[in-house]
């Protein structure tokens, strides 16, 4: 019975999803003829060992998180967006634009980066959400349209004379006022070389061998936010409301078209906001020709499942996941494992999470069925 | 072995949780004959029916088929049996063709893996033309009639072996055309020796199509006739019964002005036909008007035009003067009218919400419970604390447990609560006590006049005849998209109202 109660919690599914994934992940290495604890223990050295691996793991969560967040608002009212690949490619690039072109003090230029990216990849979504209340088209089908297409437009701008930086397949970069990397006019300053040179803090190191930036504390800023929308505020109400029930919403005299838009504007702007970051804080501040998607919209949606579908929970399972992506490059470098056995692991954890209710359901079977037939069934040999 | 009965149902019983769906129920169908099952919603009918075909197992009893015992645990069992059920929601693949629906799920092979298209298509022409089947084999679902997809249900069951066939409520749907087309189709199914079992509450089809009828009440059997010895008046009152009313306190009260008004309005449903056909009416201050009525006579497309959920085709609808007609469900409750939807689950509340969240449901963007967009959390909970008190909404203490955990009649006081502490103009309740017990319809009917005595308008859409007659001051019944007859309550009694709906016409009574 006790039992009981505690598989029907969320957070006990996605904990036994994860061990599941590790097993699983040691299953094959061992099959593969690998010692999985040496593999795992690689990992973790590969992400605790050393300050820097910890700070690469958080700056690469920033853009995951973000997406997963993202991904959580369409979801809370309802939506799927698949669309994160192409509104994080509108945020990258609007940030370059905005970012490359502009020139204004250090600071206010952020700002008005990351600001024009979130309308921009916010319209983006917004589009979505009319083409799905005015002409019924699912969200899905135009993500996965718009993601190609933003993908070509991206790189067909960058190859125009107006973006291109001359010699290279990439755009030109954001200019220095627009970046969001920690102390950076002090680390690149002579006396700030030099110092860092001479110290032996970990602080130092990460500031030297990393592009430590802001990023993660405006994606922690976020997914606050966004927990306060849906927690405290009329909007968030309405959205949940939404995506629960709509029949119920509407006769309450809730709009669910201009809901359904809304959140598909806000789920883009968020994933926007994920390209945007990290083309001002990541090197090498510019976007590049891409053959395909870089996939941090898809990581978002595994990172949103693996956090519970919650804003907070996103900042943790993104972490998590960034740990696992990064880690990965030890095991292949120290056991000799291929790196991809952490893929597996993640589609094995999210596998279990999607079947957890399946958990649920059996520990809240009851043993009444088939009871009134068995019954029948006795009584007539009886 | 060729018994004398197709069907014998003895004993049945069958229990919901704590809630007696059928108390040893009789059924006795002849073999060669149709035969009815009469009764309201609710009374248990399909869950009768439902057992005979396998979805669900009785608690006790035995069922007979063709005179000898049978355990029916699955469909499956009712099929090898040659039962076949069409029921009242189709079940049709609609991009697939008419020949394709008909075979799914028993496709006969060349070898195995290729369907044998020629051979099914024989056997299904055959079957046709036996029972005047006019049926199209290759059109798609999607683009045929209501009345055709259901020929196909019944030509599924025909091609499955089916010699006993039921049909839940088959006209429900269906245009008096395709009614007429039913019955003779049901007739010649006869005449080849198959045997029908129609759950309905039509009393002028019973007439029209039946041999016998069975008539059940509240999960009890209350008669079972020939239909050649009774009229329909008196399969009304068998229905309806009881003489005995549970009367509500209702004080003798001057109506006031009319405030809310409904002119000429005529109204499609979404395949395009008449639903609510030219319908004029106005509501007082003070006055509880009913609309009877068999279940898609137009009552649905009625309330939906009236709270903008569809578009009018023509007319206008009034409240204290201002047009509302094709607005808004959020222009509605601006203008003073509340809802009790028909469908608390799908249209009341939103059940992943607590109850204190439902409890705000329209005016949640309206001080005290928000100023400038941020919610007042503790207001809220107050709100739904006071609510749950005053209507006894049970459990005790219910504010943060979901709405969905809430039992059946719970769910329905929260939406009451909700609507009254709105505190309407106009109250609008939809089927209000549909599923309920006794003890929960008694409070949603104390509420309900309640509202009225405080001289608001109350327009009461149900299909349970003695709720409008018990509540109503005026009744209105409609029939085919129009009002039949509107009538002062002192003047209704359940055999004239019970005509009225069955299509009858009203000067029959005697």
């Amino acid at each position: 019975m006790k039992m009981r109660e505690l598989i029907k919690k969320p957070a006990t599914g996605i904990l036994l999803a994860i061990l599941i994934g590790f097993v699983a992940g040691a299953v094959v290495l061992a099959v593969a003829g690998f010692n999985p604890l040496e593999a795992y223990g690689a990992l973790f050295r590969g992400v605790f060992s050393k300050p820097k691996y910890i700070a690469q793991v958080i700056i690469k969560s920033t853009p995951i998180i973000l997406t997963g967040i993202s991904f959580v608002v369409a979801f809370k009212s309802g939506l799927f967006n698949i669309g994160g690949e192409g509104q994080y490619i509108m945020g990258a690039l609007t940030a370059v634009i905005v970012g490359g072109k502009l020139e204004l003090p250090p600071g206010l230029h952020f700002v008005v980066v990351i600001i024009m990216a979130m309308i921009m990849s916010g319209l983006l979504g917004a589009f979505v959400g009319v083409l799905k209340t005015r002409f019924g088209v699912h969200e899905v089908i135009s993500c996965v349209m718009l993601n190609w297409i933003m993908l070509y437009l991206s790189n067909f701008l960058i190859t125009t004379e107006w973006l291109k930086k001359p010699g290279t397949e990439a755009s030109i970069e954001a200019n220095t006022s627009a970046w969001s990397v920690v102390l950076n006019s002090w680390k690149t300053s002579d006396a700030g070389m030099e110092q860092l040179a001479n110290s032996n803090s970990p602080m130092a190191e990460v500031l030297l061998k990393t592009d430590f930036n802001y990023g993660i504390l405006v994606a922690v800023l976020i997914a606050v936010g966004v927990y306060f929308l849906y927690k405290n505020t009329t909007k968030g109400y309405e959205l949940r409301a939404v995506g629960i029930n709509q029949h119920a919403s509407q006769l309450a005299g809730i709009s669910v078209n201009k809901n359904v838009i809304l959140s598909m504007a806000i789920s883009a702007a968020i994933a926007g906001l994920a390209g945007a970051l990290t083309i001002t804080g990541v090197m090498p501040h510019r976007v590049t020709q891409l053959a395909t998607h870089e996939g941090y919209g898809f990581a978002g949606i595994s990172v949103a499942l693996i956090g519970g579908c919650s804003p907070i929970g996103s900042i943790f399972s993104g972490l998590f996941y960034s740990m696992l992506t990064y880690g990965s490059a030890s095991i292949q470098s120290e056991v000799g494992a291929a790196s991809e056995i952490m893929d597996i692991v993640i589609g094995v954890i999210i596998y279990m999470i999607a079947i957890s209710s399946l958990f649920i359901m059996l520990a809240n079977r009851k043993k009444t069925a088939g009871c009134a037939a068995g019954k029948r069934k006795a009584e007539k040999h009886g | 072995m060729n018994a004398e009965f197709a069907v014998k149902m003895q004993g049945i019983t069958k229990y919901f949780g704590d809630f007696c769906a059928l108390k040893e129920v009789e059924l006795a169908v002849r073999a060669g004959t149709i035969h009815s099952i009469l009764g309201e919603n609710g009374a248990g009918k399909t869950t009768l029916m439902n057992i005979l075909y396998g979805f669900y197992t009785c608690d006790s009893g035995k069922i007979f088929v063709h005179g000898s015992e049978q355990e029916i645990s699955t469909p499956k069992d009712a099929i090898n049996l040659g039962i076949g059920m069409v029921h009242q929601h189709f079940m049709l693949v609609e991009p697939y063709t008419v020949l394709q629906n008909i075979i799914l799920g028993d496709e006969t092979t060349k070898i195995p893996g290729i369907i044998d298209y020629k051979k099914a298509r024989r056997k299904i022409e055959g079957l046709a033309q036996a029972y005047h089947f006019n049926i199209d084999l290759d059109a798609k679902i999607q683009d045929i009639t209501v009345g055709m997809q259901q020929r196909v249900e019944i030509m599924k069951a025909l091609y499955r072996g089916a010699e006993i066939l039921i049909l839940d409520e088959p006209t429900s749907v269906l245009t008096p055309q395709e009614i007429d087309e039913l019955i003779d189709i049901m007739h010649s199914m006869v005449k080849n020796g198959k045997t029908i079992v129609i759950i309905t509450h039509k009393l002028a089809e019973i007439m029209k199509s039946s041999d016998e009828c069975t008539v059940i009440r509240k999960g009890k059997n209350v008669a079972s006739v020939k239909i050649e010895d009774t009229s329909e008046n008196e399969l009304a009152e068998l229905m309806v019964g009881r003489k005995v009313h549970f009367t509500v306190e209702k004080e003798n009260r001057k109506t006031g002005e009319v405030i809310f008004s409904v002119d000429r309005l005529t109204v499609e449903d979404d395949r395009g036909i008449t639903k609510v056909n030219d319908i004029s009416f106005g509501i007082r201050a003070g006055e509880i008007f009913g609309i009877a009525g068999v279940d898609g006579n137009g009552q649905q497309e009625l309330f939906e035009a009236i709270a903008s959920l569809r578009k009018a085709k023509t007319g206008s609808i009034h409240m204290k003067g201002v047009n509302i007609t094709n607005t808004s469900p959020r222009e509605m409750f601006e203008n003073g009218i509340c809802v009790i939807p028909e469908d608390r689950q799908k249209s009341g509340l939103v059940l992943e919400f607590t109850v204190a969240e439902n409890m705000v449901l329209e005016k949640i963007g309206r001080a005290p419970f928000s100023r400038h967009g941020l919610l007042d959390l503790k207001k809220i909970r107050k709100n739904a604390t006071d609510l749950i008190r005053e209507y006894d909404v049970r459990p005790e203490h219910c504010e943060d447990t979901r709405a969905g955990a809430l039992s059946g009649g719970n769910q329905q006081k929260a939406i009451i609560a909700r609507a009254i502490s709105n505190d309407p103009d106009l109250l609008i309740a939809v089927q209000p006590t549909r599923g309920l017990d006794v003890g929960a319809i008694e409070f949603v009917h104390k509420a309900i006049v309640g509202q009225r005595n405080q001289g608001k308008a109350i327009l009461l859409i149900s299909l349970e005849l003695e709720e409008v007659l018990k509540l109503s001051d005026r009744i209105a019944v409609l029939y085919n998209g129009k009002f039949a007859d509107i009538l002062d309550a002192k003047d209704a009694d359940e055999n004239r109202i019970g005509l009225l709906m069955a299509g009858g016409k009203n000067d029959e009574n005697a």
